[in-house]
């Protein structure tokens, strides 16, 4: 299921959500070997970062709650990582965040220059009080960041939006007007908050956590269908998507690629390839094309 | 009950103090549980870090802490009555194998901890005959002595008990009184100790043509395999393992080398020994 997204050549339609296992070479490589077109690093920061204690990451059953909060060992300190991909076969997606315009420029410069494939910005993250989301949810600020990076990077700028934006559509269209060349929505919906009532006590260290998985897979699919609305640039489309069926709806929506995240906590890291059948399988019995669905759903119903 | 979700929170029943650095904590609850597989273990206010359960019955379970850190010196002084939450159990455990006739379990320190209930359930009538090689810095560090009916072969750093010297000698030492006496070779080599001490287990195993099985340490987070935090190479710790087979560690880029820090950051082994001891 060769796909095409902004020049390069992706092998399958399927994204490796940031935040999601991409903390090596090694990993993002059997990612991508299992079936993942384009596997995304672990957002890189301005600093090191060890991120928030734990409990970080809590299973709920029907998705995720977490609040990681951003580990990064520093964008100036990941030369190892670099030279070991820079050897590598397969494409890569560079998260990167920051804590103000100045730092995302300084970040995505950098980056830029070891020759990822894309850049993601981050700007939607609920789990730290200074970087991420505060941008994503306005869309000048959102406007202000992807127009500053876009000036000093050489590689396509994918903005990542966050669905607590009041009209993540209006944010998209600033992002696309700003040069992003592609949107991916969305990241963890909230934040939201589980507490232990036996010892009174949130259960994440930092009390509050992005969900993720099945339970959010409707706010995806409603804001993948906005932003397909509002821009004309391609969207990559997650948030609780598990199976082919559910890559099909949020392709309907208007996503082109479809991004996985959480599902590699209930169907393993080979859930790439198991949803790549599954649309495949789909399409056949439907006879039909990942073109001639993209968007279906907003064309009048048959 | 105790899930791979929530953490329940459960009470201390009793508490084994071992050393001045080691305590076994018990919780009367049931847990489905495999040898070598750990749970999350949270301390409201503190942290949540993971261990391996180092007793098991039906209705009880108990986890052996050794006073290291922040969090590891405030589980040590939690008593009967204190609450504590667990999420799990979580990894792979060892691979019991079905017809083994003879194993060796080679433990280093607190690499006992794991590997005890593997003892145990080695310990029936129709087991395999169990050669348990335990080694410590010295005497103190010696993990539940006379816990096992399985012939054991002690050694110490200091030589205050047993042979002085390592658990890799032994084994060697063993290979070869095996070899000598045309008996067969063992069928199965488990370990658990410093990295270091498990690379030198799986050398000897590989040039003897054993095959072996470790169980690895990694900085944790999420416990099921989603977060990336304790990968090695390409091999996920937290879910392809804790515990690796001969045929993952021959291709395990990271293995003896390399772990991450909390950051992300790979830093050799040492580097991230000192930090985890902070």
């Amino acid at each position: 299921m060769q796909t095409t997204f902004l020049g390069k050549t992706l092998h399958t339609p399927l994204v490796l959500a940031s935040g999601v296992l991409g903390n090596n070479k090694a990993i993002l490589e059997r990612v991508w070997e299992n079936g993942c077109g384009l596997p995304t690093m672990k957002s890189i920061g301005p600093a090191p970062r060890e991120g928030h204690k734990n409990p970080t990451v809590i299973d709920l059953g029907n998705g995720m709650i977490n609040a990681v909060g951003l580990p990064s060992p520093g964008y100036l300190n990941m030369e190892e990582e670099w030279q070991e991909l820079s050897g590598r076969a397969f494409p890569v997606n560079a998260s990167i965040y920051g804590g103000s315009v100045d730092e995302f420029v300084r970040v995505a410069e950098f980056v830029s220059a070891q020759g990822p494939d894309f850049i993601e910005l981050n700007i939607s993250c609920p789990n730290s009080d200074k970087h991420g989301m505060i941008f994503g949810v306005n869309a000048q600020s959102s406007h202000e960041v992807v127009a500053a990076v876009k000036k000093v990077i050489h590689v396509p700028l994918i903005a990542k939006l966050t669905p607590a934006a009041p009209d993540i559509a209006g944010i998209a269209k600033a992002c696309e007007d700003a040069g992003a060349d592609a949107i991916c929505a969305i990241n963890t919906a909230g934040p939201g908050m589980v507490i232990d009532i036996e010892s009174r006590c949130p259960v994440l260290a930092f009390k509050k956590g992005g969900l993720s998985g099945p339970m959010i897979k409707p706010i995806a699919v409603r804001c993948v269908y906005d932003i397909f609305r509002s821009v004309s640039i391609p969207i990559i489309g997650l948030g609780g998507i598990s199976t082919g069926k559910d890559a099909i709806e949020i392709i309907m929506a208007g996503a082109t690629l479809v991004g996985i995240g959480t599902a590699v906590r209930y169907r393993g890291i080979n859930v790439f390839d198991k949803v790549n059948k599954e649309i495949n399988d789909w399409l056949t019995a439907h006879d039909t094309t990942m073109e001639e669905i993209r968007g279906a759903a907003h064309r009048e119903a048959l | 009950m105790i899930t791979q979700l929530m953490p329940a929170m459960v009470k201390v029943a009793d508490k084994e103090v071992h050393s001045p650095e080691f305590a076994t904590l018990y919780v009367n609850q049931a847990i489905d549980f495999k040898p070598g597989q750990f749970v999350m273990v949270w301390i409201p206010g503190v942290d949540e870090k993971p261990y391996t359960i180092s007793h098991h019955s039906p209705d009880r379970f108990g986890i052996t802490v050794e006073a290291k850190g922040v969090f590891s010196k405030k589980a040590v002084c939690l008593g009967p009555g204190d609450k504590i939450g667990i999420r799990g159990p979580f990894g792979n455990g060892f691979n019991m194998g079905i017809d083994h006739k003879r194993v060796a379990v080679v433990a280093g320190g607190c690499g006992m901890a794991p590997l005890a209930p593997l003892v145990e359930a080695f310990q029936t009538d129709n087991g395999p005959e169990i050669l348990l090689i335990q080694g410590a810095r010295s005497k103190s560090f010696l993990l539940y002595p006379d816990r096992f009916t399985a012939k054991v072969e002690i050694c110490t750093d200091d030589g205050s008990k047993g042979y002085k010297g390592f658990v890799t000698d032994i084994l060697v030492q063993k290979i070869k009184d095996l070899s000598a006496a045309c008996a067969p070779d063992f069928d199965m080599v488990y370990a658990c100790g410093p990295e270091i001490m498990m690379a030198k287990v799986f050398d000897i195993c590989e040039a003897h043509g054993i095959p072996c099985q470790v169980s690895l340490e990694r900085y944790m987070r999420c416990g099921f395999g989603v977060c990336g935090a304790c990968v090695c190479g390409h091999a996920v710790v937290c879910k392809d393992g804790p515990v690796f087979g001969s045929k993952a560690l021959r291709t395990m880029a990271d293995f003896n080398t390399r772990a991450l820090l909390k950051t992300g950051k790979p830093v050799p082994l040492n580097e991230y020994a000192t930090w985890r001891c902070q």
